[in-house]
């Protein structure tokens, strides 16, 4: 084997612009918030590539919604936790109860009755559940998007995540801004014409339809609005990826 | 600067770097999609047709495995370990190689004619009987002539033009289909393939068809000679058959 000077000098040039061209790709991947928070790991590139990639392309689009004819008539309600006793109580009530508390990087902290809630202005959508294991199904969410407790809290504008949580705390996640704004992430508290379900979240989940289904939290209870990630659970993100599921999930 | 050798050994170019970084790179990532594939096939090994599907509805077929999860009837009342976390991410990471290595072929591949010269079937060999001489002789099982170490067949260029242009863009697109941001932005990646259940279904039937090509493309190489075949891709060269006796056997530089 022998190796040219003149090889050698352009494989160094070649390799030292490729070690640079990542370094500053990655700069400016974190200057606009394309790093997903479980960006770091193994398979952080992967992550970068498809959120980043995600956040060019689809910011804005809307999921795919569905005529009322695709409405499944035998929609999949995945496992739930047994209810706790507190749930219970809760369930007794007519979840009268039930309390949405909003706070973090907000104006006016609130805690919402599901009433109050439903004041806010409606929506409803016809969207797919996809899980992540591969089945699906159609089906009809009506509630007050997120957008409208966000702005009627008075969020503040350098919140870059909501974070939420289940009313068992040891389930929560969160999304980026891009998501939250998004008109058709729902606060539900109905499907298909009635009230949510409680194999279903009920009284209260969010939906996120673009992405995968462990993004749309069942028995939501709390909403944080923050601008770093740091300091919830492991700091990467939600409780996915300590299970071993990524933060993003819009695939 | 030449390495002088007493008796010459007649050594040719077999693939350009180009072709063996990405030959390889290309292997690495589908082994590494194949497995997270299945792993995450075995999270629901039931297949539909149309928009939606689960339990609750009749699928198109059903592996006949155990599942990774206790919510999937499987009948077999025993649940798998689930490894569909690292799996995923493991699937869209390699998936991610494996795409940007394609762009990078086949550019490569039209700027420097690579698909022209060395995959479309010459004018000659653009018939039946061309296609059935290379299968008859396949048959008799006849010692690869001297033009196929440093060339490809009809068959073969076929059989690498289908994977490169149809098998593989065919799977990149069943799959990005199942991505439900991705969709959102360009609706027709799934409505065309009739619904996500489908695209899911047509995902899976696109990357049987790529192991038979595996399988096919292995056997093949095993019949020529594994470790000729396999270190012309690794190094790029050959020696001539009438040269294999040679133990010597040193790699000229040209």
């Amino acid at each position: 084997m022998n190796i040219s000077r003149r090889r050698l000098i352009t494989t160094g040039v070649a390799a030292a612009a490729g070690v640079a061209g990542l370094a500053a790709a990655s700069r400016i991947a974190r200057k606009h918030g394309l790093v997903p928070p479980d960006g770091c790991s193994l398979y952080g590139p992967g992550e970068t590539l498809t959120y980043a990639a995600q956040r060019l392309l689809t910011r804005h689009s809307l999921a795919r919604e569905f005529p009322r004819s695709m409405i499944s008539s035998v929609p999949f309600a995945n496992e739930i936790a047994k209810p706790t006793e507190a749930f219970k109580h809760h369930q007794a009530a007519g979840f009268s109860t039930w309390r949405l508390t909003v706070d973090g990087m907000v104006a006016h902290p609130t805690a919402f009755s599901l009433s109050d809630l439903k004041t806010l202005p409606t929506h409803s959508q016809i969207t797919e559940v996809v899980c992540e294991e591969g089945w699906s199904y159609v089906a009809e969410w009506i509630g007050t998007p997120l957008a409208n407790v966000l702005n009627q809290v008075g969020v503040l504008p350098q919140t870059r995540y909501i974070v939420y949580y289940a009313s068992e705390h040891y389930l929560w996640g969160s999304i980026d801004m891009a998501d939250a704004m998004h008109p058709q992430t729902l606060l539900a508290m109905g499907m298909n014409d009635g009230d949510l379900p409680v194999k279903f979240g009920g009284p209260l989940r969010i939906r996120v339809p673009r992405q995968l289904g462990y993004k749309s939290l069942k028995f939501l209870t709390h909403i944080t609005a923050t601008d770093s990630l740091k300091h919830f659970g492991k700091g990467l993100g939600s409780v996915d990826p300590e299970y071993g599921y990524s933060w993003y999930a819009g695939i | 600067m030449a390495t002088t050798s007493p008796a010459p050994v007649a050594v040719t170019r077999r693939h350009t770097v180009l072709v063996r970084v990405t030959h390889w790179l290309t292997v690495i990532s589908f082994f590494a999609l194949l497995i997270t594939g299945a792993e995450i096939v075995v999270s629901h090994p039931r297949f539909y047709w149309g928009e939606t599907g689960n339990s609750g509805t009749t699928p198109l077929f059903k592996i006949p495995i155990p599942a990774s999860r206790d919510t999937v009837p499987t009948g077999y009342n025993y649940v798998l370990p689930d490894q569909n976390g690292w799996s995923r991410y493991l699937h869209f990471e390699a998936a991610w190689v494996l795409v940007l290595t394609g762009l990078v072929y086949v550019a490569a591949g039209l700027i420097t004619a690579h698909f022209r010269k060395n995959l479309l079937p010459t004018p000659a060999a653009r018939s039946l009987r061309a296609i059935r001489e290379v299968f008859a002789k396949y048959l008799r099982r006849a010692p690869p002539g001297e033009a196929e170490s440093h060339s490809y067949n009809v068959v073969q260029r076929i059989a690498y033009l289908s994977v490169i242009f149809v098998l593989f863009p065919f799977v990149i697109w069943t799959g990005l289909a199942l991505s439900p941001s991705f969709d959102s932005a360009m609706p027709a990646t799934v409505n065309l393939l009739g619904g996500r259940q489908s695209a899911r279904t047509l995902h899976f039937f696109v990357s049987g068809l790529l192991v038979i090509f595996l399988v096919a493309h292995v056997t093949m190489i095993s019949l020529a000679g594994f470790w000729s075949r396999t270190r012309a891709m690794i190094t790029g060269r050959v020696k001539l058959p009438s040269e294999h006796r040679d133990s010597r056997g040193e790699l000229r530089r040209e």
